[in-house]
């Protein structure tokens, strides 16, 4: 067994004998059917979300998941390498939460599936409250191993791990202000490029002047993150959250995030919205051009690793249809949510427009993100 | 060398974890300083910091695609791992 996991498993028990207090309390036994739809850079990616939570007994709720995308994808590598295509991506996950005093214990399994990728997580974390539940500290492990294949090459299949390491405090301030603060380490092992992308390099003898090869990544990644939010209450009955994340890897990506939310009732209504940025450089084996064929030892051209600005405007509106019991139901509500996503790509260049070769304008997307869903309390 | 890179994240991990179940015992004379009576703001759901998991962690699951940063904001699971 790895040293930083036996040490967070003894951590874990360590937790489990530590302290008695106040009871915790499981999650709301509750569904939620949700559709969603993200269509922007042209890729049209939409599906449902269904979750069944319910509790058995006293001490343990169980929860299940399924969720669909379906892609038809036309997005600039795409167009640019290869051919629009259409997908379907299908991943079910089931959970179960064990409540033992103010300790709650949760393991999960999701898998993913779609024609030429594969993948399976399992999870395993606790949660303690403390301080008369003014704090709740949540240790978080999980663990996944993914298949990739090529749709267009039946003999190319090759795996990598994840494991994900996650510690969380939640702690109550004030009456009026809850905060959290979160760790979390994403180490990544094996086959971790997408199979269809190509990078380009600076080529005489091609009429564009470049032409393209395929990527090569390192067999590893090792991800920092540590996030900090805080969300207060203002007195008429409104409430404002603050949210901010700094992101370091192994392959030079740092990245800034920070959100901004106001959230108002009126009525059986209750409005939010929410402004978020983000900034990150590029992996260092990101180029958009490179100057010759295999010129570096890793080369990469995807547009998620070149440094880039991101800013979401989000508007979302949840209805209560009621409240005091309909049948075997506590409470419903339905629920709407807007995303606009512009991501300003800063060493990406749009090489679809057909401009000559340096000149080419650098990539700008606008993504429209849409939730609608209802939820049901029993 | 960045330190930060380098090793902070082993310090990160397995100190706090240490320090926080040692100092367990020694803090459980601490009297919660928001009583369960002075609650009742932070109960009112408009003061979730998660209200709908189903909706987050799709949000959380489209910023992961399209940027290159992931984690740090305490969604459970471990994700799909998808490419």
């Amino acid at each position: 067994m790895k040293p930083l996991l036996k040490r967070i498993l003894t951590a874990v028990a360590l937790l489990g004998v530590s302290h008695a207090g106040i009871a915790g309390v499981l999650p709301d036994d509750r569904s939620d059917i949700l559709y969603h739809q993200y269509v922007g850079g042209g890729v049209e990616i939409d599906g449902p979300s269904i979750l069944v939570r319910k509790s058995v007994g006293r001490s343990v709720s169980i929860a299940a998941n399924y969720y669909v995308d379906m892609v038809s994808s036309a997005s600039i590598d795409v167009i640019t390498t290869a051919s629009p295509y259409t997908e379907e991506r299908t991943q079910y996950s089931l959970a179960a939460d064990y409540l033992r005093g103010n300790t709650m214990m949760s393991v999960g399994f999701t898998s993913s599936e779609e024609s030429d990728f594969d993948s399976s997580t399992y999870n395993l974390s606790i949660t303690q409250d403390m301080f008369g539940d003014l704090t709740t500290l949540t240790l978080s492990y999980a663990y996944g191993d993914d298949t990739v294949g090529r749709s267009d090459d039946p003999g190319f299949v090759r795996d990598n791990t994840r494991q994900h390491y996650g510690i969380g405090v939640t702690q109550i301030l004030t009456r009026n202000l809850i905060s959290a603060l979160n760790f979390e380490v994403i180490t990544d092992e094996g086959f971790l490029n997408n199979p269809y992308r190509s990078v380009r390099y600076l080529d005489a003898g091609s009429a564009v002047g470049y032409s393209f090869e395929p990527e090569l990544y390192p067999h590893t990644r090792t991800s920092n993150a540590v996030g900090i939010r805080a969300k207060y209450y203002l007195p008429y009955r409104a409430a404002l959250e603050a949210q901010y994340r700094f992101f370091t890897d192994t392959w030079d990506v740092d990245g800034h995030t920070a959100s901004i939310a106001y959230t108002h009732p009126w009525r059986e209504f209750i409005f939010t919205a929410k402004y978020r940025w983000h900034d990150q450089t590029g992996a260092h084996f990101f180029r958009d051009i490179f100057p010759r064929f295999e010129a570096t030892n890793f080369r990469g051209r995807d547009k998620e690793l070149s440094p880039l600005t991101s800013q979401t405007l989000k508007f979302s509106v949840a209805y209560e249809l009621f409240s005091d019991g309909m049948g075997f139901l506590d409470k419903g509500t339905v629920n709407f949510s807007f995303d606009h996503l512009m991501i300003d790509y800063n060493e990406f260049r749009d090489i679809s427009t057909g401009a000559a070769l340096g000149s080419e304008p650098f990539y700008h997307l606008d993504a429209n993100v849409l939730q609608l869903f209802v939820s049901l309390w029993y | 060398m960045n330190i930060f890179r380098a090793g902070i994240s082993r310090i990160l991990l397995t100190l706090p974890i240490l320090a926080i179940v040692a100092g367990l015992s020694a803090c459980s004379g601490i009297e919660p300083w928001v009583k369960p009576y002075e609650r009742d703001r932070l109960a009112d759901p408009i003061m979730l910091l998660d209200a709908d998991p189903v909706s987050s962690a799709y949000i959380y699951h489209v910023y992961e695609a399209r940027e290159g940063a992931r984690g740090g904001e305490g969604t459970a699971g471990g994700g799909c791992g998808c490419n």
